[in-house]
């Protein structure tokens, strides 16, 4: 278990190296130099290297690329060239809203969607399943982005059963943050809700047409017991699998989701860095979410392996 | 030597077992005449449509639907909504396509080496690693950052996104089939890799492939939408079901149909795919072959 | 008295997805009386399992039961819910299944997968329960109990693995134990232990029995009474000894004479009068590192064996033996550690790449699968003629003709060549096996536990066509395999193979027939209904 776990933190290094080549690249890629654009049109030739030097683009790109790499793990990623807020600064204040927001849309879809799979997996066939199969294939073809507008639109302004847009931190009133995130929540969580639902369902109906299942049953143990003691555990194994997987998408659902609903989130960093070509912040929000998916796949890997004793000999197959 | 068991008559073959098999589905049929639907409508919105997707009506913004001229009514410039919606239909299928034909191309012969040489395996997935960790949004910011936002580059961050699962979905199957016997006995025969890949590996893997293209194309369409929504994609004023919500978005209590009609669009288009798709895998699943 | 499981005119169907039913028991009786054992024979399609699955009112699927009765003790259950099934479950009618790697969930210790036999039926609870499986496993034959229960099933061997699926059947001391294919994936010695095991236990406990198996001498061998089943019926039910020896039924004719035994003679064609060796392999040795650690395993020790010109060299062994890893080296679908394989005198693994074709061409495997050997995708024409393409043998039409000629050698009809493999039959999908064996004219074919996926009537055919072919062809066969009862039908020489090793090697005559190792002994003792 050790060794592979080693081996998966190596692996997990190797792509962050990757990754922070990758951005380091693409940036220098931009078109247009940020020194010549932030020292503006009658500056001295001084004021631009000077301006150059305070951003690390002067030298070769080797050194610059070390000098990046050296910073960033100090937690040093630079200033916004609009703002000249230090870059972790910016993160560190967005960051929460956009984590609390995904894993309170992680929550409800696993929850929501192992539910109706077992649900469906147990009536296949039925009426339940029909509905439940159905229900999640509509989800599938949803623009989620499309249903926050239309939850914005009815339930919170129509109804009044949200607050359409405003953020309330956590730390300040847990409750009101409660409230105030659930709709984006479940909009953001609809889409994994469904993947989750689909996932669970066809486990499950592979798990209880196992060989060991039949094996249960002969035992005399009835098939609600078998459910949740041999079929559940197992299907919790592809979950896992599939909330990490699912990552990058939920990232990309969370950037729209905060437009729509106004939170100031991470997402909202990002865009706002985009249209404005912040490249320091945008090279920070990248290297943030590429190090989020490599922690979150590394702890799915232990968690897969304190679940599927298997594992701890052989590794997790993909 | 005498021949004790008969030879069955001729079946209708493979292809006429899954055919009948996905009939035999009521959702995949619905799905069909559905995507035949969607298709037609976007292949012929020239035709179909009855203005220019861009053609402004000052004097009449913000038509209800059913009014005469404008069956769904029109934006707040007086665009007609059906038209815009043909024609953006029309672009949201480009995406998907070129999305799904770019998945498939880089990830199949990636997917195919990947599970059949260890060293191509070792390289392939810390490429797949890296991939995964880039939302497709994230590489659509970089492309429009790099090069402006566009259709292409819309495309190509979709594509690009989807091609770790093709990939990991034809590694499995290769892996699945090469210690399958019929591939030993052509190893056996002095066959050479790239041989047995492609008379034996990939007409097997064929058909998840395709199952994977129909997962694909719904999410493509849903992306592009996405990116059209945050200005990364199409770009004004080019029609795109995105931009029109977008749009919306800023008067949407003045005229929700506006934001209703183009989203109906999105979902009918992916369900389309996957029915298509679902009663597909299920007629492909080996229980219904036989 | 009523018997203890009764069967009567039982109709068993199943509905598919638009509720058309197909039938496939038609009207069986069976009947278990307390305490008696009973064997139930017959092929793939017979019907055995699901008779023993609508015993325990666990039908797969879309089954149900259409006419007829299931009785227990007296008692009609053909109508009973299912809380009074999962009553009698476990408690009055243990099962022990097929196959012990997929019947044990891999998730869970295998102390608390026993356990769950007796907290299901409230027999005992918490510790009481975990203690009991440790002693159910001690008496089960599992050594060191109390630490093997805390393991997970992917640490026991096969074996164990049943000795475990054995000791939940009979945790709640039920009074019938359904045996579907106890050992049937298991190795001929090991499924004696087991098999000897479990008669014991049943013995002392009184429990009756319901075997159910495909091999006839075995069902004999363990039972009192023998049902024979074909294609959803029953045609036969006697003592098991009668049955044997003077079977009524011409379908249990057919089966008695089809089944191979030690002594029944051979079939071979007489071996050419001067030797002339096509294979040799020399000192073969093939290691492999353990994963995780650096430490190696021999799998293949030091073998060395010749087979000659128009016969057959038999390689015996059971799992872990070496034979596929010496089969897969000798086809060059793996490379040796050390030693040499030579092939009409050349050794491929140190030889120019043309030379290596003229080897590849002058050998062709037929292997074990008859589902998974041909490309599913592909006419049996492509299947056939695939050797021929690959070495560029021969112009399209040359090889068409040649497809033509090798179906007709195998006695499939010229239409075969249209089919895809999925229409053919298992039988038939092994005969075109040996037609794209055949096609390149090799002098060698490498038949790779080639006959032991079919029922025993096919099998039987399926040696006939290959003994035939090496009669008017005089191809040479290696011929792999796990049962010794075959290799006496076809094999002039036997390699016994035990671990890695050669453990003995000679004539046929001399190895079946007067063996001197221990360990070719002891398996032939292990076979059913020999030694």
């Amino acid at each position: 278990m050790g060794r592979y776990l080693a081996v998966r933190f190596g692996q997990g290094l190797v792509t962050l190296v990757l990754a922070s080549m990758v951005v380091f690249a693409g940036v220098r890629a931009l078109p247009g130099d940020p020194a010549l654009a932030l020292a503006g049109e009658e500056a001295t030739p001084e004021t631009v290297a000077a301006i150059r030097a305070r951003l690390g683009l002067d030298g070769s790109l080797v050194e610059q690329y070390l000098r990046f790499l050296g910073s960033a793990l100090t937690g040093d990623l630079g200033e916004s060239t609009r703002t000249g807020t230090p870059v972790t600064e910016l993160i560190a204040t967005t960051l929460p809203v956009t984590g609390w927001l995904s894993l309170y849309a992680i929550v409800v879809a696993v929850v929501a969607g192992m539910a109706a799979g077992t649900l469906a997996a147990v009536y296949r066939g039925r009426g339940a399943d029909l509905a439940v199969s159905g229900l999640s294939l509509v989800s599938l073809s949803v623009p989620n982005f499309w249903l926050g507008l239309l939850a914005i639109l009815y339930l919170a302004v129509g109804l009044g059963l949200f607050p359409a847009s405003g953020y309330v931190a956590v730390g300040e009133d847990p409750l009101r943050a409660l409230w105030h995130l659930t709709l984006p929540a479940l909009i953001l969580g609809t889409g994994l809700a469904a993947i989750v639902m689909r996932q669970t369902r066809a486990s499950m109906v592979d798990t209880l047409t196992a060989d060991f299942v039949r094996t249960a049953r002969a035992k005399g143990v009835s098939r609600g017991a078998v459910v949740v003691r041999h079929a559940l555990r197992n299907s919790l194994l592809v979950v896992l699998t599939i909330v990490g997987l699912q990552l990058g998408g939920l990232v990309s659902g969370a950037v729209v989701t905060e437009r729509i609903f106004g939170l100031p989130g991470f997402g909202k960093l990002t865009l706002d860095s985009v249209f404005t070509r912040d490249y320091p912040v945008i090279q920070g929000v990248v290297l943030v979410v590429t190090l989020a998916y490599i922690v979150i796949n590394l702890v799915v890997d232990v968690l897969y392996s304190v679940i599927d004793p298997r594992v701890r000999v052989a590794g997790r197959s993909q | 030597m005498t021949v004790t068991e008969t030879v069955a008559p001729p079946g209708r073959g493979e292809r006429g077992r899954v055919l009948a098999a996905f009939l035999r589905s009521r959702s995949g049929v619905a799905g069909a005449v559905l995507l035949a639907v969607v298709v037609l409508a976007a292949l012929l919105a020239p035709v179909l449509a009855p203005y220019s997707p861009g053609a402004v009506h000052f004097e009449t913004p913000f038509q209800l639907p059913r009014t005469v001229g404008f069956p769904l009514g029109t934006d707040d410039l007086g665009r007609d909504v059906l038209s815009r919606i043909l024609f953006g239909a029309r672009a949201s299928l480009q995406v998907g396509l070129l999305a799904v034909a770019l998945a498939v191309l880089v990830g199949t012969p990636l997917g195919l080496a990947a599970g059949w040489w260890r060293a191509a395996d070792v390289v392939v997935s810390r490429l797949t690693d890296l991939t995964l960790a880039f939302p497709f949004l994230i590489i659509a910011v970089g492309l429009a950052a790099i090069s402006g936002a566009s259709l292409a580059g819309a495309a190509v961050a979709l594509g690009v996104a989807q091609v770790p699962t093709m990939i990991r979905v034809v590694r499995a199957e290769t892996l699945r089939l090469r210690e399958r016997e019929f591939v030993l006995a052509a190893r056996a025969m002095d066959a050479s890799g790239p041989r047995v890949l492609l008379t034996h590996v990939l007409p097997n893997a064929a058909s998840s492939v395709i199952v994977q293209a129909t997962v694909i194309m719904p999410v493509a369409v849903i992306g592009e939408a996405l990116l059209s929504f945050l200005g990364l994609g199409i770009q004004p004023p080019d029609p795109s079901l995105g931009i029109m919500l977008s749009d919306a978005q800023q008067y949407l209590y003045r005229a929700p149909w506006a934001a209703v009609f183009p989203g109906v669009a999105i979902v009918l288009i992916c369900l389309a795919f996957n029915l298509v798709g679902d009663a597909l895998r299920d007629a492909l699943a080996p229980g219904a072959r036989r | 008295m009523s018997a203890l499981l009764e069967l009567r005119g039982l109709r068993v169907g199943y509905a598919d997805e638009r509720g058309a039913v197909t039938e496939v028991l038609h009207g069986v009786d069976l009947t278990v009386d307390r305490g008696e054992k009973v064997a139930v024979v017959g092929g793939s399609g017979s019907g055995k399992s699901t008779a023993a699955a609508a015993a325990l009112g666990l039908l797969p699927g879309g089954g149900r039961v259409t006419g007829g009765q299931v009785r227990y003790d007296g008692e009609d259950l053909t109508a009973a819910g299912e809380a009074r099934w999962r009553a009698l479950r476990g408690a009055r009618i243990g099962l022990v299944p097929q196959d012990p790697m997929s019947n044990l969930n891999p998730v869970h210790r295998v102390g608390a997968q026993i356990a769950e036999a007796l907290t299901a039926h409230g027999l005992a609870r918490g510790r009481a329960a975990r203690d009991r499986a440790v002693e159910l496993m001690a008496e089960a034959g599992i050594p060191d109990p109390a630490r093997r229960s805390r393991q997970y099933p992917h640490e026991f061997s096969g074996g164990m693995r049943q000795r475990v699926l054995i000791a939940m059947a009979l945790a709640a001391e039920p009074d019938l134990l359904l045996a579907d294919e106890p050992t049937s994936a298991l190795d001929v010695t090991v499924q004696r232990r087991i098999l000897d095991h479990l008669a014991g236990l049943t013995e002392a406990r009184g429990t009756a029995m319901l075997l159910i198996t495909h091999d006839l001498a075995l069902a004999a061998e363990r039972a009192d009474r023998v049902v024979v089943m074909h294609e959803g019926r029953v045609v036969e039910t006697g003592p098991a000894g009668r049955i044997l020896t003077a079977p009524a039924d011409d379908y249990t004719r057919r089966l008695v004479a089809a089944a191979p035994a030690i002594g029944g003679g051979t079939r071979a064609a007489p071996a050419p009068a001067a030797p002339e060796p096509v294979l040799v392999v020399d000192g073969l040795v093939r290691e492999f590192r353990v994963r995780g650690s650096r430490e190696r395993v021999r799998a293949v020790d030091d073998v060395s064996f010749t087979v000659d010109a128009g016969t057959t060299t038999a390689l015996v062994g059971e799992s872990g033996s070496g034979k596929t890893t010496t089969a897969r080296i000798v086809l060059g679908l793996d490379r040796p550690t050390a030693g040499t394989v030579r092939v009409g005198g050349t050794d491929p693994f140190r030889s120019s790449r043309r030379e290596r074709a003229a080897v590849r061409r002058a050998m062709q495997p037929v292997f074990q699968d008859p589902y998974g050997s041909l490309d599913p995708t592909s006419s049996v024409a492509r299947i056939v003629d695939e050797p021929l393409r690959v070495l560029r043998v021969g112009d399209a039409a040359s090889r068409r003709e040649r497809v033509t000629e090798l179906l007709d050698a195998v006695a499939l009809p010229a239409a075969t060549a249209s089919r895809r493999p999925d229409e053919l039959s298992g039988g038939q999908r092994q005969r075109v096996a040996i037609a794209r064996a055949l096609a390149a004219r090799p002098g060698l074919v490498v038949c790779d536990e080639a006959v032991s996926a079919l029922d025993v009537l096919v099998q039987d055919q399926i040696l006939e066509l290959l003994t035939g072919l090496q009669r008017d062809l005089g191809v040479s066969l290696l011929f792999i395999t796990h049962d010794l009862a075959v290799v006496g039908q076809v094999a002039h020489r036997v390699v016994v193979l035990r671990a890695g090793r050669v453990a003995e090697q000679g004539p046929v005559d001399q190895v079946v027939g007067a063996p001197a190792a221990d360990y070719t002994r002891e398996l032939l003792a292990a076979i059913p209904g020999g030694g």
